[in-house]
C-alpha cells in the first residue's frame, strides 16, 4: 500500500510525432509531494517532451498516442533559457505582476505587493520596488530567478525545471539549485528536474530516471542507482562528468 | 621553449565599458592554455583580439617574434585559427562539407587545385570521419560531426596557433569527451599550440597545461594545472571551484581508494 498518494503519476505515455516516429515510448513514473525526480540524458532523449506534455503544451505535429498523464496539482515549468522566456518589452515586476494577478487572482496593488515579496524570497535586488527594470537589464541568474518567481506565482504543486542552470556559470548555477533546494523545502512542491548533468541531478534528486531515445532504461533511488549501475549507458553518462579534484583544504 | 604567442598590455573598450584591462599572457609553444571565467568576464574578447576580429585599443599581439599589425598579412591570418561554440552558426548551410573545406585550402593556396579532393578527404580522416562526407551538407550532419569538420576546417590551413572558444559547451557530454580526446590527439600530432576557452572547469582540467582565471576583464591568476586545481592562489579561483558540482562519493567506505594527485 502507498503511504502517500502521489501527486503525479505518468503511465506507459508515448509520444509520436505526424510520420509517426515515436519520440517518448512508454514512460512511467510517480511522484510524491515534496520529492525530486531527476531526469537526465543526452539531447534527443525525450526528457523535454516529457515535460512537456505533462503541462500539456506538446509542440505542434506532435502526439500522445498512449497513456495517461494524471496531476492531482497545478504545475509550472521553469526553461532552460530564462531570457527567452521573458518578454523583453515588459519590465520584469510588471510581467510577474501580471503573472500573480491572473493566477491568484488579487487585486492589482495586491499583486504588486505579492509579485515584490516573490522576488526579495528569490534574492533579487530590492531597488527593483521603486524603478522597475527589463529583462535585458539583468543578468542571466537574475532572469533565471524571475523565470522561478514566475512560476512559483502560480502556486504549484509540482515544479517542472528544464536544465534551469545549464545557461548560466558555475558560481551563479549554484545559486540557483542552492534557491530551489530551499524553496522545495519552504513551500513543499514536487519537482520534476531535467538535466545532462549527473553530478547536478545527483546534487539535486532523490530519484533518477535515464532516458536514452525515448525510453526509461534505468530508473531507482539516486544513490544506489549511482553506486550500482545497471545499464552501460548510465555508466557511459557517469564516466563523462569531468572529474574536478578536490581543493586542498576545502574541508 | 619560445613563446608562440605573446599577449602584451592588450586593452579593449567598448563605448564606455572596459572589456579587456592590460592583459599580459604568453602562450609557451606546443602548451595548452586554458582560460577559464564567467560570462561576460572578457574570455571570448581576447580570443577574438588574438585572431584579429577585434582591434584592441592599446597593447599588441606577437606571433613567435613577429608584431601583428592592425591588418594582418594572409600569412599571419592563417597561422592562428579559431572554432567557434556553435558549428551551426560556423559553417555555411548552403556550401557541402567539400566547398567548406577546399574553399580554406585555395585562398590560402595550401595545395593545388588538383590535389584538394585529397587533401579533403585527409582532413576528414585525420577528424575520424568518412569520406563519404565530402558531398554532404551541415544540416545532415550531428552537432559534434558539426563541430569535427569546424576543426578539419581549422586544421586545414596548417595553423600554428588554435583558438578553441567553447568548443564543446554545446555538445553532448558523450560527445564532448570524444571532441576532448581529438583535439589533445590532434595537439601532440601537429605540434599546435592550443588556447582553450572554457567556462567548465571540467573541461579545463582535462585538456590544459597551464590555466588562466578571468574575471571582469582582467587576468586574475595564471597557473599550472595541478597548482591551480589544488591551490588556487587567489579567493576567485578558489569561489569557482568550489561552485563546481560533483558527484557524490560512490565508493563505499574501506578497501582500495585511488590516492590523491
Amino acid at each position: 500500500m502507498m503511504a502517500i498518494r502521489p501527486v503525479l503519476e505518468i503511465d506507459a505515455l508515448s509520444l509520436a510525432a505526424k510520420s509517426n516516429k515515436k519520440l517518448v515510448d512508454n514512460v512511467s513514473f510517480s511522484l510524491s509531494k515534496g520529492e525530486t525526480l531527476g531526469l537526465v540524458g543526452e539531447s534527443g532523449s525525450g526528457k523535454s517532451l516529457t515535460l512537456r506534455a505533462i503541462l500539456g503544451i506538446l509542440p505542434r505535429g506532435i502526439e500522445q498516442v498512449g497513456g495517461t498523464v494524471k496531476n492531482e496539482e497545478r504545475s509550472a515549468m521553469v526553461f532552460q533559457d530564462p531570457r527567452g522566456s521573458l518578454d523583453p518589452l515588459c519590465p520584469v515586476v510588471k510581467q510577474l505582476t501580471e503573472v500573480v494577478y491572473y493566477r491568484q487572482r488579487l487585486s492589482r496593488r495586491a499583486s504588486r505587493k505579492a509579485a515584490l515579496e516573490l522576488l526579495h524570497m528569490l534574492g533579487l535586488p530590492a531597488s527593483l520596488q521603486t524603478s522597475d527594470r527589463y529583462p535585458s537589464q539583468l543578468s542571466g541568474g537574475q532572469c533565471q530567478r524571475v523565470v522561478i518567481a514566475m512560476a512559483l506565482a502560480c502556486k504549484p504543486g509540482i515544479l517542472l525545471c528544464d536544465e534551469p542552470t545549464t545557461a548560466l556559470d558555475v558560481t551563479v548555477q549554484k545559486q540557483i539549485m542552492e534557491t530551489i533546494s530551499a524553496l522545495q523545502v519552504e513551500l513543499g512542491f514536487a519537482m520534476v528536474f531535467v538535466t545532462h548533468n549527473l553530478a547536478i541531478a545527483a546534487a539535486m534528486c532523490s530519484k533518477l530516471c535515464v532516458m536514452k531515445e525515448g525510453k526509461i532504461i534505468e530508473q531507482g533511488n539516486t544513490l544506489s542507482l549511482l553506486q550500482n549501475p545497471q545499464n552501460p549507458y548510465t555508466q557511459m553518462l557517469m564516466n563523462s562528468v569531468l572529474p574536478v579534484p578536490e581543493l586542498e583544504g576545502s574541508d | 621553449m619560445g613563446a608562440a604567442l605573446q599577449v602584451k598590455n592588450i586593452s579593449v573598450h567598448y563605448g564606455g565599458f572596459t572589456a579587456l584591462d592590460s592583459i599580459n599572457l604568453d602562450l609557451p609553444k606546443h602548451t595548452t592554455l586554458g582560460l577559464v571565467g564567467e560570462s561576460g568576464s572578457g574570455k571570448s574578447t581576447l580570443a577574438r583580439v588574438i585572431a584579429g576580429l577585434v582591434v584592441p585599443n592599446e597593447g599588441q599581439v606577437l606571433l613567435g617574434p613577429e608584431l601583428l599589425k592592425r591588418k594582418r598579412s594572409r600569412e599571419q591570418h592563417k597561422k592562428i585559427q579559431m572554432i567557434f561554440q556553435n558549428p551551426d552558426a560556423s559553417l555555411n548551410p548552403k556550401h557541402s562539407i567539400r566547398q567548406i573545406l577546399s574553399e580554406a585550402l585555395l585562398f590560402h593556396r595550401i595545395v593545388d587545385r588538383a590535389q584538394v579532393g585529397t587533401r579533403c578527404k585527409e582532413l576528414l580522416a585525420r577528424v575520424h570521419m568518412d569520406e563519404s562526407a565530402l558531398d554532404r551538407y551541415p544540416h545532415q550532419f550531428s552537432g559534434g560531426q558539426r563541430q569535427r569538420i569546424a576543426i578539419a576546417r581549422a586544421l586545414s590551413v596548417e595553423p600554428s596557433v588554435l583558438i578553441a572558444d567553447e568548443p564543446t559547451s554545446a555538445l553532448d557530454v558523450s560527445v564532448q569527451r570524444s571532441v576532448l580526446d581529438l583535439f589533445s590527439k590532434l595537439k601532440s600530432e601537429l605540434d599546435l599550440t592550443l588556447l582553450f576557452i572554457s567556462h567548465d572547469l571540467g573541461v579545463i582540467h582535462e585538456i590544459s597545461d597551464t590555466v588562466a582565471v578571468m574575471k571582469q576583464g582582467r587576468l586574475v591568476e595564471i597557473n599550472d594545472k595541478d597548482q591551480f586545481f589544488s591551490r588556487p592562489e587567489t579567493a576567485y579561483s578558489r569561489e569557482l571551484l568550489s561552485a563546481v558540482p560533483r558527484m557524490p562519493n560512490l565508493k563505499p567506505s574501506g578497501g582500495f581508494h585511488e590516492p590523491r594527485t
